[in-house]
């Protein structure tokens, strides 16, 4: 998939945004400009209302969600967030240490697992790599459902059903070619010459990973770990599969209850843990847009 | 064979007992060497190697599967074909599939071509680019969470904030998430709404379509029009290309949307069933593992033949350069 991206590239690269700032292009009046600028916030503005929409509403009490309309609540209500935080069979905060353990832990295994076999592929050389590489990029496409059946029974036959192995596990063996991808552009991009200096210091493989590549490759990691966290936090398929116990539960799982459990009039406590699940994707995005776009402009990944 | 000119041309082209005689002047330690290198390589990629088992051996199970009868508590039985004849009989089924092929065939499009045209108004040199770029891709991060599916329910719901909208200008909106004519509707917004992602993709591949082309194109005297139809559309085509591709096989696997927006059952009146979603109830409800395999075997060859339909036409409308 990279070929399609780079055969596009008839020019360098221009590098900045603020280049892009300075940057007359062609045609541009001062009337056109204020236009885009125009169109840009009302389609923006369109964009945001539902998520601010969700904020005020966590703020409101329950009677004035739906009938009073305007953004800023008229009368503030933060009970919704004290009463939502207990309202299912365990606190949120049950779950908010669930949702953590499993995101720290497939940060952990998708860094160690994917750099390992990144660094393999990009700079050792060993008997059959362009055909596991080219395996590698196969399984980038394969779509997961259909593993879905046989490794629930493997899971099953395991003992692992109602555990967290079923969604860590993988994460530690490099099942997700996409970051696997991620590193190996990045580490392809290094001066071999680095490689070579620290081979004839005496460095073997091990080492020039760990005390040269890892350490310059920082960038593709925290990549990797940003959309690790925002796709392990945002998951909703495995721990539905697999947890049944709601003590296990992760945050998706538990927000669902609130409809499952059809009080149907509890909005704003539903709202409430809404912002608050959202909230650290919100947070890792801000601190790491850079690396986010950077991301999927290079492999396309969502 | 001509001859090689390095050792490594050699290591790649030719299995290593077949390594000719000249190259062996570094002497027996060669071998010894070799195999050095590989037992590195390998090691890097043990993780992986563990991980490809988890991969490739569901892979042929499901394929087993998909010819057999099975619920978990008894041993597979083989049935032939018989699976994937119910799936002609099986009226969910048809249901699933054509939700599934109208919520891709009508998202997709409309969130490409919403990716598209924000990236090129973005991309003409505007301040707070960084600011407007945030703002549009965020919801394509949140889009698949519970919390936003929740959310559009009730935004869409009988007194929700969009009907109060359509109120103003005297329109009568629907029940959307009850009704089923409009549930799908509502899933197909939310999927335009997170067009931020392929946005981000196309500005990356826009920022490298050279001014001067532009210039050139409007020296010569060609229209707007003109410019997006025989530089923009032509050069982005390899990027358009790929975001269809991406979009298309992520979007025939949608679950969670359907799953959330009516309580697990793709209701109402089926019309949120998604293919996915349906597999999920008859291989984790009704314990169907074979049928489930089977199904799952049909959406890969169905992915697989759009794909290859895609890459097929692509040398009629994808322009690469050289």
């Amino acid at each position: 998939m990279s070929i399609t991206l780079r055969s596009s590239r008839p020019a360098p690269p221009r590098s900045s945004d603020d280049e892009d700032t300075r940057l007359e292009r062609f045609g541009s009046t001062r009337r056109s400009r204020f236009t885009r600028h125009m169109i840009l916030c009302l389609v923006g503005a369109f964009m945001m209302y539902p998520l601010v929409w969700m904020l005020s509403s966590s703020l409101k009490p329950n009677s004035l969600i739906f009938s009073d309309l305007s953004l800023w609540p008229t009368e503030w209500d933060l009970g919704n967030y004290a009463e939502g935080w207990t309202a299912l069979p365990y606190d949120f905060t049950v779950y908010f240490v669930n949702s953590l353990v499993i995101v720290a832990l497939s940060i952990i295994g998708n860094l160690l697992s994917c750099s390992l076999a990144a660094y393999g592929f990009a700079r050792l050389d060993f008997t059959g790599r362009k055909l596991f590489f080219a395996l590698m990029l196969g399984t980038m496409m394969l779509p997961g459902h259909v593993l879905l059946v046989p490794q629930y029974i493997l899971f099953a036959k395991l003992g692992w059903l109602n555990t967290y192995y079923p969604l860590l596990v993988p994460n530690f063996l490099a099942t997700n070619a996409f970051y696997i991808f991620l590193m190996v552009q990045f580490m392809r991009a290094l001066p071999r010459e680095l490689d070579d200096a620290a081979r004839i210091d005496g460095c073997g493989p091990f080492r020039t990973f760990w005390r040269i590549i890892m350490p310059l490759s920082l960038p593709a990691f925290a990549t990797t770990a940003i959309f690790t966290f925002i796709s392990v936090w945002n998951e909703f398929f495995g721990p539905l599969l697999y947890l049944t116990d709601p003590e296990l539960y992760t945050v998706p799982l538990a927000l669902r209850q609130f409809v499952d459990s059809e009080g149907q009039s509890q909005w704003g406590q539903m709202f409430a843990m809404s912002v608050l699940s959202l909230a650290p994707i919100v947070g890792f995005f801000i601190a790491g847009q850079k690396y986010l776009v950077k991301g999927i402009a290079t492999t396309g990944l969502k | 064979m001509t001859a090689p000119t390095d050792a490594t041309t050699v290591r790649e082209a030719v299995p290593a007992s077949a390594a000719p005689r000249r190259f062996t002047v570094r002497g027996p330690g060669r071998e010894r060497r070799r195999r050095r290198r590989d037992r590195a390589g390998y090691l890097f990629l043990l993780p992986w190697f563990i991980g490809m088992l988890f991969t490739i051996v569901p892979f042929f199970a499901s394929l087993y599967l998909a010819f057999t009868d099975y619920n978990l508590l008894n041993d597979p039985k083989w049935i032939g074909l018989e699976n994937f004849a119910e799936m002609f009989r099986d009226e969910n089924l048809h249901q699933a599939l054509k939700v599934t092929f109208i919520y891709s065939f009508v998202s997709v499009p409309l969130s490409l071509a919403a990716a598209l045209g924000v990236a090129m108004v973005l991309n003409r040199g505007i301040r707070a680019l960084p600011v407007y770029r945030a703002v549009f891709y965020l919801p394509s991060l949140l889009g698949a969470s519970v919390a936003v599916v929740l959310l559009w329910r009730y935004i869409f719901g009988l007194d929700g904030i969009v009907n109060g909208f359509l109120g103003w200008f005297g329109i009568d909106g629907p029940a959307w998430t009850s009704d089923p004519d409009y549930a799908l509707t509502t899933l197909i917004i939310l999927h335009v709404w997170t067009f931020g992602s392929p946005m981000v993709i196309f500005l990356a591949g826009l920022r490298q379509i050279p001014a001067m082309y532009y210039e050139a194109a409007a020296v010569d005297g060609a229209s707007k029009w003109r410019r997006f139809r025989s530089i923009t559309l032509p050069l982005l085509s390899p990027i358009i290309f790929f975001n269809l591709i991406q979009s298309l096989i992520a979007s025939f696997q949608t679950f969670t949307q359907g799953f959330v927006m009516n309580n697990g059952g793709g209701g109402p009146a089926n019309s949120t069933l998604f293919y996915n979603l349906y597999l999920y109830q008859q291989g984790f409800n009704q314990f169907h593992m074979g049928y489930a395999s089977a199904m799952a075997w049909t959406l890969l060859v169905i992915i697989a033949a759009f794909t290859a339909l895609t890459f097929f036409t692509a040398k009629y409308w994808v322009h690469y350069d050289n």
